[in-house]
């Protein structure tokens, strides 16, 4: 009897052990870790001058791998870097923990600052326990692990609530309930088709009271091809999508038809194996299509110069740079262009690592100018023609109404292939060494027997099972759009200087089961907006925000403003005026005036912005027309990235002029009378008809003190209305679309300007 | 990193600060609580603490940027040797095989072009200033001007992109970003940094957002458009039929709203966004005052010339961004395009100048008889100079000139620069013989006249530390008084 207490309290200790080994953060933890405590120090304070940029590297002393880090000291006779179990013996320790400037790391003069007094006491303690270095995590492959015990099962309604709820518990924090039905909705709404809910779709829901209302609500909005639109755009920021050139000129281009292909493939749910494969190298798949060509614009999205007098190579290097970028940072979610001018300064990649994966983009037959913008042309070659026939076949997709042919910049390769030589500097006319395609092998070996050494190659071997990163990178990225933060915060840097996953296991996991599940995307985001941890009340607490400032942990549920082109989408849908097409040419609805005139060279078609009128003011956000050197105003205000390049993450701020948006913008004013006109159609009372909008904004029904603080302030401008203190006139003027004459003026006015109240609501545009 | 930190601290603060409040004021009416030193003032303090680096000589920067690249050999580098040799091949030993754009690459002859125009000795330094700028001739004792200035872009795009972001490509934060994340506004009513845009009739090159970016740095951070208009920033003005009461009323429900779904919530957040819409409010106010030059006086408009009472104008930009700056505005960048002569270059000069000179001029006198001059760093340059050699058809009075970036010309004035002229080219205006000063080194002067070391400015994006001057760059102590 007593053997089998002491063996279970063995068994106890052994899985405390193990637990701490895997989430260990900082000295008071018992086993320190070297990937989760030791690494993020010495990456950040050690590496630029003893890690892997062997030109960087001072005194001979590398410490980013271990075989190195213990060898004698070269400098200093008889010492070494690290003795395990000694700190006293380790220079590494001496050193950090010195006073003295002349003796002490990282140096003075290195401008990397001191180790506090924790990361001193945490490296001693690593050294005390042996100094044993782990692979970094990100670059093994996942493993699915076990789920965590929890204490309060009956919370749990998935498997990533196991995950959460440990960490939570582990921390002291509780859960939230579940967000009342009306803003659970609307978060789900938004996060899945980027629109709120429709009034019959409110009501539905909160008269359905059987078990799975909610996921069938869920399955309703995933069904919906606004699906697709929603999930495109943040895979276009990715994809550094736009719809001109950039540089001087910025004349316009036609690479809409592959934005088009995007949101048909969110819609389709093609797997993200295919997505992925298709967009690398759907132009060198057997027998391929053309909408496997029209994928590879993804990697001719980027900038082109149309400048007269530039050197054409210098131009195609920097094409194949970005592609290279783009696929690092997008797809592979590492710094790899950090390598472009020497080895990596953190990362174990080497710059001839960064040729020799720039040199599976440099075989394409782009050429670095084709003419300046005189010359100019919708697309580059090599081109996709895409003509009537395939866009009532194939590509039903593209929406074009003309009967004329549409032509896109693709992949597409040469017969003999171009040679890469490494760029000494990262200079396109300093080639030195000849490298071969090879993708990088501190990620994952390029098996050359199951890899051509091309795109297709490529392909495989990104969406091979064993790649550590792929999948962890997606399913990451996907996390970030529905609780507006990745598990790993460095959405576009899974290496060494990266932030670590807050929840490791639960990231492997969902990587693990995502590729086992046939790379599924809507199975992937079903599954998080079933969980409990996303269904949560977004309510916080002093408690809450003193113990976890910033929600790693998942307490509370998300609540934050809504992305650019969704607080336009929110504004149109809300109040009637939103046109529902998907896809086409990209459109221009009102812009503040003068602003392309100012900063064009005045030449090329988009010298001046041209306003549409009718259908074409009314189209969803994404499909604003995008000048790159003077992208859309209210979206940059907004935080929508510049598409200048690829991009992973957005920023989230708060500023003035986001007010100065929502209070004078035409298109939330005209909304706002639009909508105030509908209502007074219906043969309602003002107080009614004050609650209908309120609902159709903020999509909740309103409490009586709202709702009497904005009839309160109804009356109020009615009657300055009928005393001509201000112009209802004026007031109504807003926007193009049609006035209803027939209405009363002063009321309807009045009703607009409670309307364009509810539209500035910090809770209007916000995912509560 | 430090500046990091305290970014990070701050949020905490504020976060707890606002939480607090929240307890303190329970049902006051937010919309009309004005807490302005919120974010304006409380804020920047605990920015600023331990920045700048060490005392400033400079508070503000202003950038006179002549898009496009004006011919430093038509305006301050006189050298009569390529008059005495008009028409005869650059000679290979000079040029040393420099690359050259695809416009005059394919060239058989590069002929020297002198120039067509007069030069005079200005100042204390004696100065050689063109017959084209004789406003700026007479300010010269307060110039520094510098004539080894060289960058490695050959192309507008590139060029432009890194004298304000420090990088050829890529989206990095633009000069005017870095002082407002190092330093702040002086002003809770206005942006730290402001960028005013204008057009001369010069072959023009365009400008583009990314040029006054926050790149991978908070988009408080990003330069906003400002112009002499009606509309003086995006946005700004209430629709027509709503007034300043109307909108101070509409805020005040707003604010009671806002405060219900708070005490729901708790999110500190939301006090955060009524903060901004009262900023907004007094934006309306504050940006309208500032922008309005209808009251300047007679002396004034004369000063500028009469342009600087038409919107949009260089000269009305200048006198905007005098406005400006004296009201705390950190950066404030004019773009004024139109310099770029690769043909016709004596007469599209003579526009240009006609366009920038007085104004440039009177911005200096003006900053000086307000005592402004001492604190405001004023800087007047492109983004490359132009060749020696005439490119396409050189006759008796007309040449072009192709772009070079070996060597050309910018002057800065105030701000703790010493007058004078620094470096020298050769004679023939080609290579620098002296002092050379590289785009870095200038980011890291400017950067020190406003107390800030150019290698501890820095922010971690991807996993590594840039800066403003990316890996290199050294302050050119001789610029400093």
């Amino acid at each position: 009897m007593k053997a089998i207490v002491t063996i279970g309290c063995i068994l106890v200790a052994i899985i405390i052990f193990t637990y701490s080994c895997q989430t260990g953060n900082g000295a008071g933890k018992d086993e320190v870790s070297y990937n989760f405590d030791i690494r993020p120090i010495l990456s950040d304070k050690c590496f630029a001058c003893h890690g892997p940029d062997a030109n960087k590297r001072k005194a001979n002393l590398r410490l980013d791998i271990g075989d190195s880090a213990f060898l004698p000291l070269k400098n200093t006779k008889g010492g070494f870097a690290l003795v395990p179990g000694k700190p006293e013996e380790s220079e590494i320790f001496k050193r950090v923990s010195s006073a003295d400037p002349t003796y002490q790391m990282p140096t003075p003069q290195s401008h990397l600052g001191l180790l506090t007094e924790e990361q001193v006491a945490t490296i001693k303690k690593w050294i005390q326990q042996g100094a044993k270095y782990e692979r970094h995590w990100a670059f093994t492959a996942p493993q699915k692990p076990t789920l965590p015990k929890v204490g309060n099962e009956a919370w749990v309604k998935n498997e990533i609530d196991y995950f959460t709820l440990a960490k939570m518990e582990q921390k002291g924090l509780t859960p939230n309930d579940e967000a009342d039905k009306e803003r659970l909705l609307k978060r789900a709404s938004l996060d899945i088709t980027g629109l709120p809910p429709s009034l019959e779709m409110m009501d539905d829901f909160l008269k359905d009271n059987s078990a799975n209302a909610y996921e069938k609500v869920v399955d309703r909005l995933l069904a919906s091809n606004t699906y697709g639109e929603k999930m495109a755009v943040h895979w276009l920021d990715v994809a550094r999508y736009a719809d001109s050139y950039g540089y001087q000129d910025d004349n316009i281009r036609t690479q809409w038809p592959w934005r088009d292909w995007v949101i048909h493939a969110f819609n389709n749910n093609l797997p993200y194996d295919k997505f992925v494969t298709w967009q690398i190298a759907g132009d060198l798949l057997p027998n391929a299509n053309k909408e496997q060509m029209l994928a590879t614009a993804f990697f001719r999205n980027h900038k082109y110069t149309e400048e007269g007098g530039v050197i054409p190579e210098e131009y195609r290097i920097e094409y194949i740079l970005d592609k290279t970028k783009t696929y690092g940072r997008g797809i592979l979610g590492v710094t790899i262009e950090c390598a472009q001018c020497h080895d990596h300064k953190y990362d174990p990649f080497k710059q001839k690592d960064y040729y020799a994966l720039f040199a599976f983009f440099n075989n394409t037959k782009e050429v670095g100018f084709e003419g300046d913008v005189s010359q100019s042309k919708p697309a580059k070659n090599p081109l996709l023609v895409i003509n009537d026939s395939d866009r009532s076949s194939l590509m039903r997709f593209i929406n074009f109404k003309d009967t004329g042919k549409l032509t896109v910049s693709v992949m597409g390769e040469l017969d003999t292939a171009r040679k890469t030589y490494i760029l000494k500097r990262g200079v396109y006319d300093a080639p030195s060494v000849e490298v071969k395609p090879n993708a990088i092998p501190a990620v994952m070996n390029y098996d050359t027997a199951q890899y051509p050494r091309n795109r297709l190659g490529l392909a495989a071997w990104t969406v091979s099972k064993n790649n550590p990163l792929t999948a962890r990178v997606f399913v990451n990225q996907i996390w970030q759009e529905f609780f507006g933060r990745g598990l790993v915060k460095s959405t576009g840097d899974f290496g060494m200087q990266g932030d670590l996953p807050t929840h490791p296991e639960l990231l492997d996991w969902l990587a693990v089961d995502f590729m086992e599940h046939g790379w599924d995307i809507k199975r992937l985001v079903k599954q998080i907006v079933m969980s409990s941890t996303y269904r949560q009340s977004a309510k916080t607490s002093d408690e809450k925000i003193k113990k976890d400032p910033e929600n790693i942990y998942l307490s509370h549920g998300p609540r934050y403003r809504i992305p650019a082109e969704f607080v336009r989408d929110l504004v149109l849908s809300s109040s009637g005026l939103l046109v529902r097409t998907i896809g086409g040419p990209s459109v221009k609805p009102y812009q503040p005036k003068g602003l392309w005139e100012a900063a064009s060279s005045g030449r090329g078609v988009l010298a001046t912005y041209k306003q549409e009128h009718g259908e074409a003011l009314y189209r969803r956000g994404m499909y604003t027309f995008i000048k790159l050197t003077v992208p859309p105003p209210s979206m940059g205000i907004f935080d929508a990235s510049n598409r200048d390049q690829c991009e992973v993450k957005r920023s989230k701020t708060n500023t003035p002029l986001q007010a100065l948006v929502m209070m004078n913008d035409p298109t939330v004013l005209e909304a706002s009378r639009v909508l105030a006109q509908r209502l007074m159609g219906e043969n309602t009372t003002p107080q009614d008809k004050i609650a209908k909008a309120f609902r159709l904004i903020v999509c909740r029904k309103g409490a009586d003190k709202e709702l009497a603080i904005l009839k309160g302030y109804y009356d109020d401008q009615l009657e300055a209305f009928k005393n001509k203190t201000i112009d209802a006139g004026a007031t109504l003027a807003a926007g193009e679309y049609p006035q209803d004459t027939k209405l009363d003026a002063n009321a309807t006015a009045a009703l607009m300007k409670a309307i364009e109240t509810i539209y500035n609501l910090e809770e209007a545009i916000e995912k509560t | 990193m430090q500046k990091e930190m305290l970014e990070h601290g701050l949020s905490h603060n504020r976060r707890r600060f606002l939480s607090k409040m929240s307890m303190g004021l329970g049902s006051v009416a937010l919309g009309s609580l004005l807490i302005p030193d919120l974010f304006g003032k409380s804020a920047e303090e605990a920015v600023i603490t331990g920045l700048p680096h060490f005392a400033p000589k400079a508070k503000r920067i202003i950038y006179l940027f002549q898009n496009g690249a004006p011919s430093q050999l038509d305006l301050f580098d006189y050298k009569p040797l390529l008059q005495k040799m008009q028409g005869q091949d650059l000679p290979a030993s000079i040029r040393q095989g420099q690359r050259l754009t695809g416009m005059t690459a394919t060239q058989e002859h590069f002929p020297l072009a002198g120039t067509v125009f007069q030069f005079g000795e200005y100042g204390q330094a004696r100065a050689h200033i063109s017959e084209l700028l004789p406003h700026t001739a007479s300010v010269v004792d307060d110039l520094c001007i510098i004539k080894s200035m060289y960058t490695e872009a050959i192309n507008h795009d590139p060029a432009l992109t890194f004298f304000q972001t420090g990088a050829q490509v890529g989206n990095r934060p633009s000069m005017g970003s870095w002082l407002s994340y190092g330093l702040g506004s002086e002003n809770k009513n206005l942006p730290a940094f402001c960028v005013l845009l204008s057009k001369g009739k010069g072959n023009g090159q365009g400008v583009y957002a990314k040029l006054w970016s926050n790149g991978f740095l908070d988009s408080i951070h990003q330069g906003v458009q400002f112009s002499s208009g009606e509309n003086p920033v995006l946005y700004l003005n209430n629709p027509d039929g709503m007034n300043k009461a109307d909108r101070r009323k509409m805020l005040d429900k707003l604010g009671e709203l806002n405060e219900l779904s708070f005490k729901e919530f708790e999110d500190p957040e939301i006090h955060a966004k009524v903060q901004q819409y009262e900023m907004a409010y007094r934006m309306q106010t504050a940006v309208p005052e500032i922008t309005d030059t209808s009251k300047e006086p007679e002396s004034i408009v004369k000063l500028y010339g009469p342009d600087c009472l038409v919107p949009g104008t260089f000269a009305a930009n200048c006198l905007l961004a005098r406005k400006l700056s004296e009201n705390g505005v950190r950066f404030v960048q004019l773009y004024h395009q139109g310099w770029d002569a690769h043909g016709d270059l004596p007469n599209q000069i003579k526009g240009q100048c006609l366009d920038v000179d007085q104004a440039s001029a009177a911005l200096i006198t003006d900053l000086k008889q307000r005592g402004l001059l001492d604190e405001t760093l004023v800087i007047w340059g492109g983004e490359f100079g132009r060749t020696n050699y005439c490119q396409g058809k050189l006759t008796k009075d007309s040449y072009g000139r192709d772009h070079h970036p070996r060597s050309f010309t910018i002057w800065m004035a105030g701000g703790g620069v010493k007058p004078g002229v620094y470096g020298e080219t050769d004679d023939f205006g080609y290579n620098i013989a002296k002092n050379p000063v590289h785009v870095h080194d200038f980011h890291a002067t400017a950067l020190a006249l406003m107390g800030l070391d150019h290698e501890k400015l820095t922010f971690r994006s991807q996993g590594r530390r840039y800066r403003l001057t990316d890996v290199a760059g050294k302050v050119v102590k001789d610029l400093i008084a």
